[in-house]
């Protein structure tokens, strides 16, 4: 065996594993890719956050690109999105319905008035069950179904205007907008 | 020294005996089957943590379905396919064998054929230069 081969084959082996880490430390493990990606929005029916008499699901907001996100009254990261999604609605682009999750009434009634409503709607999910149906594991997470009612994308975190422009405006113009 | 050891050791004892989750099925064979479903799901907030262990909320909402789907005559792979379709294998603590995995599964065989081919070079070539050179063998050490 060449000398310099008992230097090379380490040296390679360093750099690999640097290239590893290059990406690997850049990456956030705690987005996890959803597998709905591509398939049929979950359906939901849920009491609605305003009024416990009236019913708010996807059967709603069917045939046209909708957003549906997911916040709590505990939930830091919702507040700081809040401005976003009132600017998404002021633009009119594509509806948000709320999903109000593991949360208290009256607390997220308070905070709507309080913090303006962006909202179509705002379904209500106390026990949690349609965010597991979702896969939602944190808040805030928004997610864009198409008119087709395929999930198009999922916003992990809080959403921003550079986000929004960047990640969902593009699928938006490519679905075809709804009314 | 020894004291303090075997007070240090205790600790390791209590970790183990206790648990997060106080819920309870009726039918114990369910039971069985529900601590070690829950032991090999991940909690997705805390991502180190199994659902059995963690204090999460989501974790005790996955617990919960966990027990309806069992009493529900769920089988394990269907409750595995429920978890996996809302969230990726990722849940999985045992990911499934994939294109993408297949390299993970067979990281410890290939590493330990690595391991393997290396040892037997070295010692085919130590062989060839003990036979060539008696005298050599004993130098080795410093030339290494």
């Amino acid at each position: 065996m060449k000398q310099s081969l008992r230097f090379l084959v380490p040296a390679v082996l360093f750099a690999a594993l640097v290239g590893f880490f290059v990406i690997g430390l850049q990456k956030d493990p705690s987005e996890i890719r959803s597998p709905l990606i591509g398939k049929s929005a979950p359906a939901f029916s849920l009491e609605s956050l305003g009024d416990p008499a009236l019913r708010v699901g996807t059967a709603d907001l069917a045939g046209q690109p909708w957003l549906l996100n997911v916040w709590a009254t505990w939930c830091g990261g919702c507040r700081q999105e809040h401005e976003a999604l009132l600017e998404i609605a002021r633009e009119g682009r594509v509806p948000i319905m709320g999903l109000d999750w593991r949360d208290e009434r009256a607390l997220a009634l308070q905070w709507i008035a309080q913090l303006g409503n962006p909202y179509h709607s705002v379904a209500f999910d106390p026990e949690g069950r349609t965010a597991i149906d979702w896969g939602v594991y944190g808040a805030p997470e928004t997610f864009l179904i198409g008119a087709d009612g395929k999930v198009l994308h999922k916003q992990i975190g809080v959403m921003t205007p550079e986000i929004w422009r960047r990640d969902f405006l593009p699928l938006l113009s490519a679905t075809g907008e709804g009314s | 020294m020894t004291r303090a050891a075997w007070f240090l050791a205790s600790f390791l004892l209590a970790s183990s005996a206790h648990a997060i989750d106080v819920e309870r099925l009726d039918d114990p064979i369910l039971q069985q089957r529900y601590e070690h479903l829950t032991h090999e799901l991940r909690c997705l907030v805390c991502q180190n943590e199994t659902i059995a262990d963690s204090n999460a909320t989501l974790a005790a909402d996955l617990r919960r379905e966990l027990r309806e789907m069992l009493n529900a005559g769920k089988s394990d792979a269907e409750i595995r396919a429920f978890l996996t379709e809302r969230y990726g294998d990722f849940v999985l603590y045992l990911p499934p064998v994939t294109p993408r995995t297949w390299l993970l599964w067979a990281a410890p065989a290939l590493l330990l054929l690595g391991g393997m081919v290396v040892a037997a070079l070295v010692i085919l070539r130590r062989a060839r230069t003990a036979r060539a050179n008696p005298a050599a063998l004993e130098e080795e050490p410093e030339n290494l």
